[in-house]
């Protein structure tokens, strides 16, 4: 374990936990877990599959309860804020993208319900929040098409859409580059780096391409066992912490300044066990 | 995304959405007109001896317009007021379950609401016919109670609402078992046998003003309600977590939605009886016809149904007249031979 506190390196974190647990039933996913993540940072959480990455995200936003621990937005408990309040401040994104008869507008429209309500009278600031997010996306070409109608990378880029449309100061993002192509993976990561940068978001992600993962300001690193590290990319990669998560030595090369995960095709000298739980 | 891709600019008060409104409005113009030709066949087709005709409806004699007002009239809009009760019923359910194929006569809620009015003229000793204003209230609410009752036995049955066929198959053991119920509560009675059969085949003759102007309240009390939760359904499209976190109360919107669902059908059921599928049909006629969030779903399926319901009732008078069908007999044919069709449709697409 890195660490076992909470990491503030100056500011307070917009959404933090401590001592986190979440489980299913009989089985405990996530295990005391202490992450802060501060704003305008963008955080991608990496690990092997199972390891509770989505399970994380979705503690994170309120959707699966805490068995124990607490999780704090803007310092206070994540579960005491009003439902809609919350709603305008976590955004979050699934890991799976529905398909549904509505238009790409109409979808990015009820990324504004928390801030226009039942009657959905669209004010001019929602407007303008739903042009913004699909312009950045680029998905205004298909606003007035039926998501049943897109293909899976341009339904992708309508839910991103609609969580941009929040505004929220935490976006919670489960795999945001998945069914799309390089060329519109390279364009999300680069938005969520704006996201972060440029309007102070506290993006968090979970990235299965380790390049793209290494890309972000920080980086959480999960193994079966719980947390390995929370820390920046350098000392993500000095402390090895993707070998120690995915159990298996994890090539990462330097070209050019970004980080990039090399694929080993040589069969591993060491036998695979993995401890899957 | 890359700023140098043109961008073909508008949302909301653009050009397409304009044209999405016009067909819209198009859509509840000829929604409206095949209901109003439906009425004036109505007025004219009955199984009274008078013969009739357009003339005869502008320029009636003292004996016609007691026909027409007392009788025909209020049964006209009562079957058009019932069926979009059902229509709305059936919309509603379908977006709450997320499953086309949900409506209250599948879900067992329609034969909740029967069991209710069942009970309580039994218990009351009084006949369905010529109930008074008060004891028609009173029957309505007892179908209301067996209504949401069995709605949440189905939905229990089926353990959570996502299912379709677990849902589909509790809905119709429940509405079964009921069912059998209610005939044995019947049977037990010989001097009503005769009414309430035709209660559980689903009549419109028992419609007079008393039972009309009840069926208008509870279109206006559940539409209103319904239309304006109707963004919380477009969200639930998107799965339940992606609304839950958009700020939704899931279980809230559940709970207030299905208790329109029971009101509404429940309504429908007190005053024409059993009467199923309009609530599948016509959400299903909307969609096909134009391409719709819940809102505009939740406007179009009570102006379908209400239109299904009236051509039900007028093909239940006219195929054998003088005598006529029950309108419960007709709208099973056509619904079952519609939901026959979903299914085989569904079956080869996988």
């Amino acid at each position: 374990m890195a660490e076992a506190r909470p990491r503030v390196d100056g500011g307070t974190p917009a959404l933090s936990c401590r001592d986190l647990c979440v489980g299913y039933g009989a089985h405990v996913v996530i295990k005391s877990l202490s992450i802060g993540f501060l704003p305008g940072l963008w955080t991608s959480i990496v690990g092997p599959n199972g390891c509770g990455k989505s399970t994380l995200l979705r503690a994170l936003a309120g959707l699966e309860p805490a068995r124990s621990g607490t999780i704090l937005l803007q310092d206070r408990a994540l579960s005491s804020w009003p439902r809609r309040e919350r709603a305008r401040r976590v955004a979050w994104l699934a890991q799976t993208s529905a398909v549904t008869d509505l238009t790409a507008t109409e979808v990015v429209a009820l990324g504004r319900f928390a801030h226009s309500g039942w009657l959905a009278h669209r004010q001019d600031e929602d407007e303008a929040a739903m042009y913004r997010a699909m312009m950045a996306t680029g998905s205004l070409a298909w606003a007035h098409r039926r998501l049943s109608t897109l293909s899976g990378g341009e339904r992708q880029r309508v839910h991103l859409a609609r969580t941009l449309a929040v505004e929220a100061s935490v976006m919670l993002l489960d795999e945001p580059t998945t069914h799309l192509d390089p060329p519109h993976q390279e364009d999300i990561v680069r938005l969520l780096r704006e996201q972060a940068r440029g309007c102070s978001v506290s993006v968090v992600s979970a990235i299965h391409d380790l390049s793209l993962a290494l890309a972000a300001d920080r980086i959480v690193v999960l193994g079966y066992r719980g947390l390995v590290g929370h820390g920046t990319i350098a000392e993500a990669l000095a402390g090895n912490w993707l070998s120690a998560a995915f159990e298996t030595p994890v090539n990462v090369v330097e070209h050019g300044g970004a980080h990039l995960w090399r694929p080993s095709l040589e069969p591993p000298s060491h036998s695979i066990e993995r401890s899957v739980p | 995304m890359s700023a140098t891709r043109p961008l073909p600019l508008d949302l909301g008060a653009g050009q397409r959405s304009a044209r999405a409104r016009h067909r819209m409005l198009v859509w509840v113009f000829c929604c409206l007109a095949i209901t109003v030709l439906l009425a004036f066949g109505s007025l004219i087709v009955g199984t009274s001896s008078i013969e009739t005709s357009l003339g005869w409806l502008l320029k009636p004699d003292a004996e016609s317009s007691v026909v027409l007002w007392q009788i025909r009239l209020p049964r006209t809009l009562g079957a058009w007021l019932a069926g979009a009760l059902l229509g709305l019923g059936g919309g509603i359910a379908q977006g709450v379950f997320r499953n086309p194929l949900a409506e209250p006569y599948l879900l067992g809620t329609a034969s909740g609401a029967a069991l209710g009015v069942t009970i309580t003229l039994i218990a009351a000793d009084a006949s369905f016919e010529g109930l008074a204003w008060a004891a028609r209230l009173g029957v309505t609410g007892a179908a209301c109670i067996g209504a949401a009752a069995a709605t949440l036995l189905t939905v229990s049955l089926s353990r959570g609402v996502l299912q379709t066929r677990s849902l589909l198959l509790s809905g119709v053991v429940v509405a079964f078992l009921l069912g059998s119920i209610t005939q044995l509560l019947v049977l037990s009675r010989p001097e009503i046998w005769r009414t309430m059969q035709s209660f559980i085949f689903g009549s419109t003759g028992f419609l007079s003003w008393s039972s009309t102007e009840l069926l208008g309240v509870a279109f206006c009390v559940s539409v209103v309600p319904a239309v304006l939760l109707a963004r919380g359904l477009d969200a639930l499209t998107l799965g339940e977590d992606t609304a839950q976190s958009l700020g939704l109360s899931l279980p809230l919107l559940r709970l207030t939605l299905l208790g329109i669902v029971s009101l509404a059908s429940a309504t429908a059921v007190g005053q024409i009886g059993v009467v199923g599928f309009v609530g599948l049909i016509a959400p299903h006629i909307v969609r096909e016809t134009l391409s719709v969030n819940h809102r505009q779903l939740l406007i179009g399926a009570p102006l379908c149904g209400g239109a299904l319901l009236q051509a039900a009732d007028l093909l239940s008078r006219w195929v054998i007249r003088p005598s006529e069908l029950p309108v419960g007999a007709v709208t099973a044919c056509l619904g079952g031979s519609y939901l026959i069709f979903l299914l085989w449709r569904r079956s080869r697409r996988g």
